[in-house]
């Protein structure tokens, strides 16, 4: 039996039965990842079988001892190279970070841990998770499962492609401003982007702080339900975490979308949008309406200025965020200087790539002496307005619908050549991140060259069971698409 | 020089609270353990990890804005300073610039041209750095962080300073307020209170200020005075000269008696500030701010108005009493544990004062308990011990701490009351030294002195000095 | 052709705030890159911003505290496991004082 090609909750009651051991589900992904890494690339690190196995035994006693009930006890997942793993590489997909190891575990990883989890690799990522497209790797771009001419979005774009091409159960990812919704897209698999504060950002490697949160990448609501119930939680340890009244995500997996009030926003469906895209997500939302929910057409407003909001505010806390970054206390260090501010130099200049660079200077630059008004002041501004809008837009509906992207993935090397043309690629996800939404991506469909599609449904503030209800609703018209990359290997393992 | 000078200074003191933990991380705050032994991801900027405000912190920077008559801001907010230096692990410095805790304060100080207030332009909550040690062996820098992120508040004041002595004044007003409250120490010299002085002079009678420059590295009052003197004249020297004073930051040499400019072209002095997106504000209400108004001790001022009241003593006593807290604590608790007020002023003021300055301590540094000064001066009133042996007693209790009670027992140096005794030693006395008495009989009143002295000799210190004179005198009548 | 036209010193100046030190093609190439980003960003002067409240933060949290506990040990190796360069406990780094 192919396991990786089972969701997390099947595979996970597979295990619970007994009918399945956590060993053979390990040593299926770790086959997987061997079969297909050389076609998708999607890990910096695959974490040493030995390692796995063990951990993989772990898991089993606990199961077996009965200390362990949880749905994901035993499944196989990767983690996005952002987050912080005790010992295991950590690299940010930079070289800065190349040999960072880190002294602790972020406090998502450790409560998916905490359910059972088997981490089999750190995913592929936009250095510091800048980028659409995870071509910004230092180590090497992730190909599309789907066809590996393209790109498989960004920043997650590793944890995505692991998912889509079936080299584990689910992944988790991070987004700041459509990193987990774009590549799920893109990728054909499904992703949450929970509301700022749900999940812990200690140990996730800042890029934008008050924009980043953790998210679950997987094949269906189901998963992405049961991901989140595992990872969210009130800690200390992170000031700007919310201590929510419920946590039982996986309730709102109800196939019922009676009365739900659904605003399609026309501002998303304009110019720019790729055709195809759009006719699948309108009969998406012709889906929902059919199963009962209300659904209609409204302004959103505001639309376009959420991109260079976004650049101003995430480039200017990413700038901050980065200075620790300077050959001191871990990590990269420039062999060739002289005087301590030459070597913050050359480390910074060596370790950090072009998009990096580019945002570090944008930021700088946005809050030095003169310009902080006018500009950081400015995009705090626009983000009020943003707010007010979507706050306006959830007194009339539950939920909002529209796509992810403008267009399915794109080849390898189009997009890197035009940062402008390339950030307008977020513009249905980044203004979620400005007002701390939730935001979920569903596939929708293949386009004419098969390539995935992604529709977007977007909550108000805590509604993640609304978003997940309506998602799961929708799935239940369609059947789960394999990408055919995840068939190889499978006959010899 | 032609022309009237008048010097214009404002300061910007920062002074360590006095936490168990730091201000954003639970790691300890104490003093001298190995080097980054004191450490966690937090202090020294690891990826990934978060701050978390230290409640202890707030209550600490409001209670000393309260103390100086700030308005205390409801809703503060954090800001982070980007700047580059290994002592920074994040390269940026969390503290507060759009909205700090208090504001619009101000202290009264005594000069010798009488009293005047200094304003308190604003009091801010911040982090500590690192401490950079310069390793001569290999000519390189290494970095402790054990005092990264120790909480600091900076006190910034309005220039409203115009020499030296107000500085200081302005200083000890401070620290005292300070060290009442229990939110720091304020030791200058251990770096727990720094002041970075602001100094620009001015034609006399003109109402414009001049440039100014930022000194640092000051860590005693004098470096402090000699560092104004010597900035104040460097000024002069340049305007009188027909030059412009450059508006920097100066290093003070207290040894070479002179600044020197800190500046390089690396260091842009553009800090970036904005507003800190990993803390949440702090809002502090009507309820919390009357609970820390609640817990604010007695300060010095309310102390030396009580003191003469309550206890009747001496304005001097009460000054020396009241100039440290630690001082008057021990007054206070050893008054409490049953002792005349006069009696516990005069064994500070004098036998203490003594000690601590050939010890070269603070009175901070006490060591002994009240409750065993209080047993000490109950011992002299008992008549178990004479005043030369209390004061002995009183050194070795200054220093060790020793319970007199038992002490004195042990070392027999309680008074012999045996009368019987005391008279066979001065019969003995007055056999032996027939010169001596012949002195005395033929008018020598200072024999008197020698047999007395004879007489403590033999009773090794311990008779009671009114029955030695008094049946002397019945020998030589 | 851009609207902002940004200098070399303004690229020098921001070179030195960041620490980076970029070639003379870097610096053409983030002259170019800066402008055309603030020609997009200037398109947030057609909104009305007045009267409006700068957000940083989405949700109204406030008051997250710790209680002033000792809870951290001596965790020293751990900390300077990753140093490029270490010394009597200390990370080492090129002298600060000329």
């Amino acid at each position: 039996m192919n396991l990786m090609s089972l969701t997390a909750a099947e595979l996970g009651r597979k295990i619970k039965s007994g009918e399945i051991s956590v060993r053979e589900a390990a040593e299926s992904s770790l086959a997987a990842i061997r079969a297909r890494e050389g076609d998708v690339h999607s890990f910096v690190t695959v974490v040493d079988e030995e390692a796995v196995l063990a951990r993989a035994g772990e898991v089993q006693k606990q199961i077996s001892e009965g200390t362990l009930d949880s749905p994901l006890a035993g499944v196989p997942v990767a983690i996005k190279d952002n987050l912080c793993t005790r010992g295991l590489l950590t690299t940010c997909s930079s070289r800065i970070l190349g040999n960072f190891r880190p002294a602790y575990t972020a406090e998502a990883v450790l409560n998916l841990e905490k359910a059972g989890a088997v981490i089999v690799g750190k995913a592929n990522m936009d250095e510091f998770a800048m980028g659409s497209t995870t071509e910004t790797s230092y180590f090497g771009v992730t190909k599309n499962p789907w066809n590996t001419e393209c790109v498989p979005g960004g920043s997650s774009g590793g944890s995505c492609a692991a998912v889509a091409a079936e080299e584990c159960s689910c992944a988790l990812g991070s987004d700041t401003g459509g990193s987990i919704r774009q590549p799920s897209s893109f990728c054909g698999v499904t992703g949450l982007k929970p509301t700022y504060g749900t999940v812990s950002r200690y140990g996730l490697i800042a890029y934008g702080s008050s924009l980043d949160q953790i998210g679950p990448i997987a094949k269906d609501v189901t998963d992405c339900a049961l991901i989140l119930e595992a990872v969210a939680s009130h800690d200390k340890k992170d000031s700007t975490s919310v201590k929510r009244e419920d946590y039982r995500f996986s309730e709102a997996l109800k196939d019922d979308v009676r009365g739900m009030k659904i605003g399609i926003p026309r501002d998303y469906f304009g110019k720019g949008l790729d055709s195809e895209v759009k006719e699948a997500v309108l009969k998406a939302a012709k889906i929902l309406e059919e199963k009962g929910a209300l659904v209609e057409e409204f302004d959103l407003s505001l639309v376009e200025y959420a991109i260079p909001a976004y650049y101003v505010i995430a480039s200017a806390e990413a700038s901050s965020n980065l200075a620790r970054f300077d050959g001191v206390k871990y990590a990269y260090r420039s062999e060739d200087f002289a005087g301590l501010h030459q070597m913050y130099k050359r480390t910074r200049s060596e370790g950090f790539g072009a998009e990096v660079k580019r945002r570090i200077m944008l930021g700088s630059f946005v809050l030095s002496s003169g310009y902080y008004d006018a500009y950081y002041l400015k995009a705090l501004r626009t983000k009020a307005l943003i707010k007010q809008a979507f706050d306006k837009a959830f007194e009339a509906y539950d939920l909002i619908l529209g796509p992810v992207a403008p267009t399915t993935a794109p080849k390898l090397g189009e997009s890197l050549g035009d940062p402008i043309k390339m950030y307008l690629g977020d513009i249905y996800t980044i203004s979620v991140n400005l007002a701390g939404l939730p935001g979920i991506s569903v596939p929708c469909g293949l386009d004419k060259s098969g390539m995935p599609i992604g529709m977007q449904l977007i909550g108000d503030c805590f509604q993640e069971k609304k978003l997940l209800q309506a998602a799961y609703a929708y799935e239940q018209t369609r059947a789960y698409e394999h990408c055919p990359l995840a068939q190889k290997g499978v006959s010899e393992s | 020089m032609s022309k009237q000078y008048e010097t214009v200074i404002g300061l910007e003191v920062h002074v360590e609270l006095a936490t168990k933990t730091k201000i954003f991380c639970s790691c300890s705050t104490q003093f001298g353990g190995e080097p980054n032994t004191h450490t966690c991801p937090v202090c020294t900027g690891m990826p990934g990890s978060l701050p978390v405000l230290n409640k202890q912190v707030v209550e600490y920077a409001a209670a000393v804005g309260l103390a100086t008559n700030c308005t205390i801001t409801r809703n503060c907010k954090f800001d982070r300073k980007n700047y580059f230096y290994p002592d920074n692990p994040q390269n940026y410095q969390i503290s507060q610039l759009y909205l700090p805790i208090c504001r619009d304060g101000g202290v009264e100080i005594e000069t010798a041209a009488g009293k005047k207030t200094v304003r308190i332009h604003e009091i801010h909550m911040e982090e500590d750095a690192g401490k950079l040690i310069h390793d001569e062996w290999e000519d390189c820098t290494l970095v402790d962080f054990n005092r990264s992120g120790v909480p600091l508040i900076e006190i910034v004041s309005e220039p409203d300073m115009r020499s030296a002595e107000e500085v200081i004044a302005y200083l000890d007003k401070l620290r005292l307020i300070i060290q009442y409250l229990g939110a720091s120490d304020c030791k200058l010299q251990e770096g727990s209170m720094r002041a970075d002085v602001n100094l620009s002079v001015r034609e006399a009678g003109s109402e414009a200020f001049g440039t100014r420059t930022e000194m640092k590295n000051l860590n005693s009052f004098k470096a402090i005075a000699r560092a104004i003197e010597g900035e104040k004249n460097r000024q002069i020297d340049i305007l009188e000269g027909g030059g412009q004073v450059i508006q920097e930051t100066r290093r003070w040499d207290d040894n070479k008696e002179c600044s020197y400019a800190m500046r390089s072209k690396e260091d842009a002095q553009d800090y970036r500030y904005f507003p800190e997106p990993d803390l949440v504000p702090v809002i502090i209400d009507d309820e919390w701010l009357a609970e820390i108004k609640g817990r604010q001790p007695e300060l010095r001022d309310e102390k030396r108005l009580r003191y003469k009241e309550e206890y009747g003593i001496p304005e001097y006593d009460i000054d020396i009493l009241t100039s440290e807290k630690k001082l008057a604590d021990v007054f206070e608790e050893t008054i409490a544990a049953g002792c005349r007020p006069k009696e516990v002023s005069n064994w500070l003021m004098v036998e203490a004062m003594r000690l601590l300055k050939d010890e070269d301590m603070d009175a901070s540094d006490i060591r002994f308990s009240p409750a065993h000064l209080a047993a000490l001066i109950g011992l002299v009133d008992q008549g178990k011990i004479n005043r030369t042996v209390a004061k002995e007693v009183f050194e070795v209790m200054f220093r060790e701490d020793i319970d007199p009670v038992p002490y004195v027992e042990e070392k027999g140096l309680v008074m012999v009351q045996d009368e019987g005794a005391l008279r066979s030693a001065i019969e003995e006395i007055v056999k032996n030294n027939p010169q001596s008495v012949s002195d005395y009989k033929s008018g020598k009143k200072k024999a008197m002195g020698f047999l007395v002295g004879q007489t403590m000799k033999a009773m090794k210190g311990k008779a009671d000095p009114a029955m030695v004179n008094r049946i002397l005198l019945e020998f030589l009548a | 052709m851009a609207k902002n036209v940004i200098s070399d010193e303004t690229i020098e100046y921001v070179g030195i705030l960041a620490k980076l030190d970029l070639s003379g093609a870097e610096k053409e190439q983030a002259k170019e890159d800066m402008a055309n980003m603030l020609d997009y960003i200037d398109m947030l002067n057609e909104l009305d911003t007045a009267g409006v409240e700068p957000m940083s933060h989405v949700f109204p949290v406030h008051n997250v505290f710790r209680e002033d506990v000792v809870s951290n040990g001596d965790d020293r190796e751990n900390m300077l496991a990753n140093a490029p360069e270490r010394k009597d406990g200390c990370y080492k780094v090129p002298k600060t004082v000329e």
